[in-house]
């Protein structure tokens, strides 16, 4: 399963600047992603997985390059993206595509579906122009819609089929990475599963790699090989799938795992509930990130950074950033 | 689209009925005797019951609004009762001259509009665009006459560059359109400004740019052909305002369009002029906006008459 190297991440950082006072001056900083580092495998499916707010839908952007990123690089296929020029990276593009969350929003509402596939290839020149039709209805087959709704404007559809229509756009392009931000969260339960299938079945044909961000946890344990959990900005575990749902180390990855609902009556669950909410990536704790919610929240936690690191009775590429993981897991 | 168009026209018919309804009841809502009016405050007795049967307001107010409207239909819009012209005459030249300068102000004011309101969303918070924002907030606050005396007093009398008066050169629509399309040019950028920062943030401006398109083809394929929809509606709207700014810029500046006719001809209590004007301006009216509604269907598919 495991290939070559596709995507590294290497210690990226996006900071938002926010702008105060009379003359506007920068004032501080939102931390949206705050120094990030994570490979991801030909072929695997990654996901990116944390509360609203920790970073994760802006580090998809940042990979993509669609927000510039304020520190830190993203290696694509042995290619530095963050020091391409504007020509360079323009071409580069049809390699990593992404499905937005919102189908309503992801498509420019006035132009037919047809026209948005054809757009693409003619960018990218992948297809000649007599070709760019027969290519773009093959690929409303290939996402499971009729080539008679080709013609159809993005309001004539719902949102399942919307988003089968912006899976589409990303696979025009023949990319190797589709990062998937959110990409069934708008979706109704039973049209989640048609469409997380769909992305599956896609994946085997076209050998694609997904990095998938999401805070739908049964989602990731349906679609993932590796999950990295983040929590304000930065990453708090990271380990393949079976292993974080089975052995998780890191505190805020078992709360998280705690909360998932078990649709088994009667069944008892051990509820681990995070007092307070998620403080400010304005101004985040010192030390640990989540030290302010953590249980079992200790003096160093307050000021040394915790960073990611294995022990004995983890698997081969799971990490957690915790000082103290082996102590509080011990029983 | 073409049944589109037919619904929007059929639309537009008890509004233009309605128009000439109002018309027609100008002559009696006015207060006093309108014969007696027309004819002067000395007139004759007989001089009065004379202009009375002119106009024929002996007859019942029912009869006097079908003969209006028959004579309307056959493009008669009756006799200007100072110069015996018939009021068509009258208004045609001058509404050549109005619709120019009304047009070529609204050309002028759309292009300088969005241009400026793109340019400002696209560099929003730079200098560029608060230099934008702040001409644009001088531009409506200043009424367009003193805007148009301005003008005149430094660009034509103290600079002598162009003439401050009259129409027939293209120099001599400059100053006029500029006095007429200032304010225009600043309410569409701002329109712009806003409906574009709306838009840029959309999803599908991040996929355009994430297929790999120019930034160029990105904001205005992709980004201004989705936010014009509210641009156009604020165009329609200042048609009518430019349409009625024409009455103040051509006094200021002597030109002879309709605007001036109509002043002239409320001065002289000339009513079938008058009648004959807001009735044209009217229309019109009806017209632009009818041409707005269609533009709009065609800038977003999703309209539907209801």
């Amino acid at each position: 399963m495991i290939g070559k190297e596709l995507l590294k991440v290497n210690n990226l950082k996006k900071y938002f600047p926010i702008q105060g006072g009379f003359l506007g001056r920068t004032v501080n900083h939102v931390k949206a992603v705050d120094d990030i580092s994570f490979n991801v495998y030909e072929g695997e499916t990654v996901s990116l997985v944390g509360e609203s707010g920790c970073g994760k839908s802006t580090a998809g952007r940042v990979i993509l390059r669609l927000e510039e990123p304020t520190a830190g690089e993203v290696i694509f296929n042995e290619i530095n993206m963050t020091s391409l020029d504007k020509a360079n990276l323009r071409k580069m593009r049809k390699d990593l595509q992404i499905i937005f969350q919102d189908p309503f929003a992801s498509i420019n509402p006035r132009q037919t579906v047809a026209q948005v596939l054809e757009e693409a290839l003619q960018i990218q020149n992948l297809a000649p122009a007599e070709q760019r039709r027969s290519r773009a209805l093959e690929l409303l087959e290939t996402v499971g819609l009729a080539p008679y709704q080709a013609d159809r404007y993005p309001h004539e559809f719902s949102g399942g089929q919307r988003q089968r229509v912006g899976i589409a756009r990303a696979l025009s392009l023949n990319p190797k990475l589709i990062i998937c931000d959110e990409a069934v969260s708008a979706l109704d339960v039973s049209i989640r599963a048609q469409i997380l299938n769909l992305l599956k079945k896609l994946q085997r044909e076209f050998s694609l790699t997904y990095l998938f961000i999401s805070h739908d946890l049964g989602v990731v344990r349906h679609i993932s090989d590796r999950i990295i959990v983040m929590y304000l900005g930065r990453i708090m575990e990271i380990a393949d799938k079976i292993s974080l749902f089975e052995n998780a180390q890191h505190p805020y990855t078992r709360a998280l795992l705690s909360a998932i609902p078990i649709p088994r009556p009667g069944r008892k669950r051990e509820r681990m509930v995070l007092a307070g909410d998620v403080p400010s990536a304005i101004d985040p704790p010192v030390g640990c990130r989540f030290h302010t919610r953590c249980p079992y929240v200790r003096d160093n936690c307050k000021e040394e950074v915790p960073q990611l690191r294995s022990a004995g009775n983890m698997a081969a590429g799971h990490l957690t950033a915790c000082h103290y993981f082996e102590e509080i897991n011990s029983p | 689209m073409l049944q589109f168009v037919v619904r929007r026209f059929i639309q537009t018919i008890p509004v233009v009925i309605g128009v000439t309804v109002l018309v027609f009841s100008l002559m009696h809502l006015i207060p006093g005797d309108p014969a007696q009016i027309m004819a002067g405050e000395a007139a004759q007795a007989e001089t009065v019951e004379a202009m009375r049967e002119r106009l024929g307001l002996n007859d019942p107010i029912p009869v006097q609004y079908f003969r209006y409207m028959g004579n309307l239909l056959q493009g008669d819009l009756g006799q200007s009762v100072r110069s015996s012209r018939s009021v068509v005459d009258e208004i045609q030249p001058r509404f050549w001259i109005t619709m120019r300068l009304a047009l070529y102000s609204m050309f002028v004011s759309v292009i300088i509009g969005l241009v400026a309101g793109v340019i400002s969303a696209v560099r929003r918070y730079s200098l560029s665009d608060s230099m934008i924002m702040v001409a644009a907030l001088i531009g409506f606050s200043m009424p367009s006459f003193w805007l148009g005396l301005m003008l005149i007093k430094y660009i034509s009398i103290d600079l002598a560059l162009l003439p401050p008066s009259g129409w027939g050169t293209w120099q001599q629509a400059i100053l006029p359109v500029i006095a007429l399309g200032t304010a225009g040019a600043a309410i569409i950028a701002r329109m712009t400004r806003s409906s574009m920062l709306d838009v840029i943030n959309q999803d599908y401006i991040r996929t355009a740019r994430a297929k790999g398109l120019k930034e160029r083809v990105v904001i205005y394929k992709h980004g201004l052909k989705n936010a014009l929809i509210p641009v156009v509606t604020v165009v329609g709207i200042e048609m009518g305002m430019l349409l009625s700014g024409t009455v103040l810029t051509e006094t200021v500046f002597a030109v002879n369009g309709m605007g001036r006719l109509a002043i002239d001809a409320i001065r002289s209590r000339d009513f079938p002029l008058v009648q004959g004007i807001v009735l044209v301006f009217a229309l019109t009216f009806v017209t632009v906006n009818f041409l707005v509604d269609i533009s709009y269907r065609y800038l977003n598919k999703r309209i539907e008459l209801n």
